[in-house]
């Protein structure tokens, strides 16, 4: 079974000892997705796998087969206009390195859905009624999987609630 | 990591036949991937079991049965986890994060291997639970997330997993599938302290299988319950503690009470001597702090990890007393 890459169907590799991060960067030349620790500790290398956010090191490029993965570089349109959480990066200063950023922009879109869905998180108070507003306390330990060596954490926060804003108007 | 093959099992059978061949299964690979690269362990082949059956039901007795291949993010997010078992659902997410739960199967989760550096630490450090007879470094070296209850002179590791110290506070049992047949487990019964054999660490048989887990149905301290991860940053990070708490309250009274600890034993700690200390009794902070160290008298620290003592106790008594003033 083939693997869908940003729409594009490629093959898994033989040797199955390939992770997909491996596959996306080396096979595939798609850089934009970072290795950061390879050891599932940083979230840098975080894609897109049938729309939920995974971390590519940790998995096995066959244990994507006939799956989507998407990466950074299918997340802007068509004509190449950027998506809302990119600006949202360049005008909130979400940024200085910009290494974690392809992992920071895929986990934010996923954790968008995830509370669209109104799955708890382990700070939400009650957790059987579910998120009841978007604190930033919710969105940083819903992003506790990406770390930003620089430590633009606040700029990344302020972006995502820029997101969310506009997602919801 | 060694060159291996890469099967993704058909159905049940197909799994347990190549489990009984040697495969080792691969649910999320969240923790295996990664013991395979830094040599930890080996394998030739993986079978991936990630793809058999993923639900969740509800049994007419009102138990609820969780398939092994069920995602982490999954159950924590499923209605009937969230309103009847709190304490799973939070201990779910006080693991390590969204992407990783995307990943982690419930199966897997429960069989993951202890995150003590040194026994990661292949080149560098002597681990009687990687190389049994080979020595601890442990023992003498930087032991904060080490055990204080049921460890041994071989090994003084922790189970690494949230989810498990909350399926050992609910009673849950383990469905297991093997050459012999189909049995189940208890999952208090399925870890095992380490003794002379830190290698052996459940009582699965050669190729026998998770196939999934069976929650009872809910009781009041299984309703009113919670999940408390104590850790060195407040998210995404492994439990320096961690308690799980359940009251049951008749008349201001403990009709019912549940405990589970995390962080302190290698396999997760069910605290039944401090349950059975606090029935009958009002949940004052007092009596919570009588109950629990009742049941760390046992309790061996190491030179460096002592102060988890008053960190269980002290966690204990906070997420009981909450529960107490909590409406059910």
């Amino acid at each position: 079974m083939p693997i869908r890459v940003n729409d594009t169907e490629v093959p898994a590799p033989e040797d199955a000892r390939v992770s997909l991060l491996d596959l996306l960067r080396e096979h595939l030349h798609l850089t934009g997705t970072k290795k950061g620790c390879d050891q599932g500790a940083c979230g840098a290398c975080t894609v897109l796998l049938d729309g939920n956010r995974v971390l590519s090191c940790l998995t096995l490029a066959a244990q994507a087969e006939g799956r989507e993965v998407r990466t950074i570089e299918g997340i802007a349109g068509a004509a190449g206009e950027l998506h809302v959480l990119q600006r949202g990066f360049v005008e909130h200063d979400g940024l200085q390195c910009g290494y974690c950023t392809p992992g920071q922009i895929c986990s934010a879109i996923a954790m968008a859905e995830e509370l669209r869905r109104g799955d708890p998180s382990y700070v939400t108070p009650d957790i059987a009624a579910g998120p009841a507003a978007v604190t930033r306390e919710e969105i940083r330990e819903r992003m506790s999987g990406n770390l930003c060596r620089c430590g633009a954490h606040n700029g990344i926060v302020e972006a995502i609630e820029a997101m969310l804003a506009e997602t919801a108007a | 990591m060694t060159p291996l093959c890469y099967v993704r099992a058909g159905d049940r059978a197909d799994a347990l036949a190549r489990v009984v061949n040697g495969a080792r299964c691969l649910g999320g690979g969240t923790n295996l991937v990664d013991l395979l690269r830094q040599n930890v362990e080996q394998a030739s082949e993986l079978v991936d079991v990630s793809r058999l059956d993923g639900d969740v039901r509800e049994s007419d007795g009102g138990e609820l049965f969780i398939d092994a291949a069920v995602t982490n993010a999954a159950l924590a997010a499923h209605p009937l986890v969230r309103r009847r078992y709190p304490v799973l659902a939070r201990a779910l997410l006080a693991g390590a994060s969204a992407q990783i739960r995307n990943m982690a199967t419930v199966g897997g989760n429960i069989l993951q291997r202890t995150r003590c550096m040194y026994f990661y630490d292949v080149d560098g450090a002597r681990c009687n639970k990687r190389q049994p007879g080979a020595g601890c470094d442990a023992r003498e070296g930087f032991d904060r997330y080490h055990a204080i209850l049921g460890a041994s002179d071989q090994c003084v590791a922790t189970h690494p997993s949230d989810m498990c110290v909350a399926l050992a506070m609910l009673d849950a049992v383990v469905h297991l599938s093997g050459p012999g047949g189909d049995r189940s487990v208890p999952l208090t019964d399925l870890h095992v302290l380490p003794g002379a054999t830190p290698q052996v660490e459940t009582v699965l048989q050669p190729g026998e299988l998770i196939t999934g887990v069976e929650l009872p149905p809910p009781s009041d301290a299984m309703v009113r319950s919670d999940y408390r991860k104590v850790r060195d940053r407040s998210s995404y990070a492994f439990a320096v503690v961690s308690v799980a708490g359940g009251l049951g309250l008749a008349e201001g009274r403990v009709r019912e009470a549940r405990i589970a600890l995390g962080g302190v034993a290698a396999k997760p700690w069910r605290a039944r001597r401090a349950e059975a200390a606090l029935i009958g009794l009002a949940p004052t902070p007092e009596a919570l702090l009588a109950a629990i160290r009742e049941e760390l008298a046992d309790a061996r620290p190491l030179s460096g990890n002592g102060f988890k003592i008053g960190l269980v106790e002290r966690t204990v008594v906070a997420v009981l007393t909450t529960l107490a003033g909590a409406r059910a």
